[in-house]
């Protein structure tokens, strides 16, 4: 079966790693996934050559996806140049001789790990998240039977009562990262642990959203152009962060910032956690 | 000496598989979007390019498929290249395929799934007469920005009062594509009909 000219990759392996059978499977899970948006479908998750915990469910989906045509991307906390995302595109390079890119606008998949770039996505991309634990009532109940029911029932009031413990407690609501969304006005979902700063661009995204947790073995999904609401509360809406500071290296004043420490006495300097965008920033600048 | 076995499958399978899959998403993804099926096969009648392209791509041993009004020859070709079971009720269907649209038996005789577990009903197949977008009927719903059309050619016009049915009993339900030839179009249960 794997033995065809057109599907160079590294020698002894299935194009993009994984046996036709198991991408079959997660084919399936996919496409369930994508007509039941915002609903974690249940599969066959493999053993991958890295640990998880290292992106083993995305991995999973944009293997199942991913062909000659494709230009991949890849980033961990909006980088392209960590180890994680750096072994990554180097995996499908070996084992699906594809395209690598670091622009935002360059990619057809851009597999990533907690952040969604700062370029808006385009119509036909694919964004697929790593996601650690795809359940966002697993904090509040244990049981996965009854979160199962919980989500079949649309029974979500032990969520605004967490967030609500949350404003009683703080004064707003303190949940910064994982904040939950209810997806096309029926499922509550867990976006990830990607900052609520880009919750926003979640909702009528026109590329289409692809979520894989391996531990876990959930697949789900939010097609292009659908709702993605932030839960929160008439009295206390949904905010996302803000700062002060601009970021050092481009000037941006509407970004995701990390904090940098830059020496041992206190110093320290604010840049955009999307590297890509932040070059392109500078690029412009210079020309 | 003559070949008597079905008839040959995907010449690359691997690639063949991959671009199916990724029109089928697009189509899944985007309903109403009319999509091609690139890859070179000759099934035999009355499996079409796309409905034929589909199941070698998607079933398996893991996964009955029902045929309504489809012979042995295509059991037998999709036996052979999928080695996915025939499915003698419609009920087990994992995948069905019907090869009249005027034929499509009650979509509540197919596997709709659970509350609990939505992503277990059937998906069907529907050989129809063409797909034509930007005309006919006006389509909303996830993947769809704002509204888009489709015209489906041959389609029994009981089909969208089944088809509302079929949406009211969210998130169970089955979901839909539509074939003809090489073309391929997407209902999923989300998709709604505004007449």
């Amino acid at each position: 079966m794997t033995d065809e000219s057109d599907t160079a990759g590294e020698n002894g392996y299935n194009f993009a790693y994984l046996d036709e059978q198991t991408k079959r499977m997660i084919r399936r899970a996919i496409l369930k996934a994508v007509a039941v948006p915002g609903y974690q479908v249940p599969f066959g998750s493999r053993e991958m050559p890295l640990p998880y915990g290292w992106g083993t469910g995305g991995i999973q989906v944009t293997a199942a996806l991913i062909g000659p045509d494709d230009v991949l991307k890849v980033i961990d906390q909006g980088a392209d140049d960590t180890t994680n995302a750096v072994s990554i595109r180097r995996f499908f390079e070996r084992t699906a001789a594809i395209a690598t890119t670091t622009r935002t606008v360059e990619a057809t998949i851009i597999q990533t790990r907690h952040r969604i770039p700062e370029t808006p996505l385009a119509p036909g991309q694919i964004l697929v998240y790593q996601v650690p634990q795809p359940e966002p009532l697993r904090r509040l109940v244990a049981s996965e039977v009854e979160t199962r029911t919980m989500h079949a029932l649309e029974e979500y009031g032990v969520m605004h009562v967490r967030l609500y413990e949350d404003i009683a407690r703080h004064g707003r609501i303190a949940t910064a990262y994982d904040y939950p969304v209810k997806v096309n006005g029926r499922y509550v979902m867990a976006p990830s642990p990607i900052p609520k700063f880009d919750n926003p661009k979640m909702d009528r995204n026109p590329a289409l959203q692809l979520f894989g947790a391996g531990r876990e073995k959930r697949i789900y999904a939010v097609p292009p152009h659908t709702s993605v609401k932030s839960l929160d509360f008439d009295d206390h809406p949904f905010e996302i962060e803000r700062w002060n500071e601009s970021c050092a290296l481009c000037g941006a004043t509407e970004t995701f910032l990390d904090e940098v420490l830059t020496d041992d006495a206190g110093g320290r300097l604010f840049v955009c956690s999307d590297s890509d965008y932040c070059h392109e920033r500078r690029v412009v600048e210079d020309d | 000496m003559a070949v008597t076995g079905p008839r040959p499958g995907f010449t690359a399978p691997v690639l063949a598989c991959q671009q199916t899959f990724r029109s089928l998403l697009t189509a899944i993804a985007h309903p109403g979007r009319v999509m091609a099926v690139g890859t070179p096969l000759d099934p035999p009648l009355p499996l079409g390019l796309a409905s034929a392209a589909i199941l070698l791509t998607l079933a398996d041993m893991e996964t009955p498929i029902w045929l309504g009004g489809a012979g042995e020859e295509a059991a037998q070709f999709l036996q052979f290249h999928s080695g996915a079971p025939i499915a003698k009720e419609r009920a087990q269907a994992v995948f069905a395929f019907v090869a009249r649209a005027s034929d499509l038996p009650p979509l509540v005789h197919f596997n709709a799934g659970s509350d609990a577990s939505p992503e277990r009903s059937a998906t069907l197949i529907i050989e129809v007469d063409g797909l034509v977008a930007g005309q006919g009927r006006r389509l909303a719903g996830p993947g769809i920005e704002g509204e888009t059309r489709l015209d489906v050619a041959g389609l029994d016009g009981g089909f969208w009062d089944a088809w509302r049915r079929n949406g009211a009993r969210f998130p169970m339900g089955v979901d839909v594509i539509f074939t003809a030839g090489d073309r391929l179009a997407a209902l999923p249960r989300t998709t709604i009909e505004r007449s």
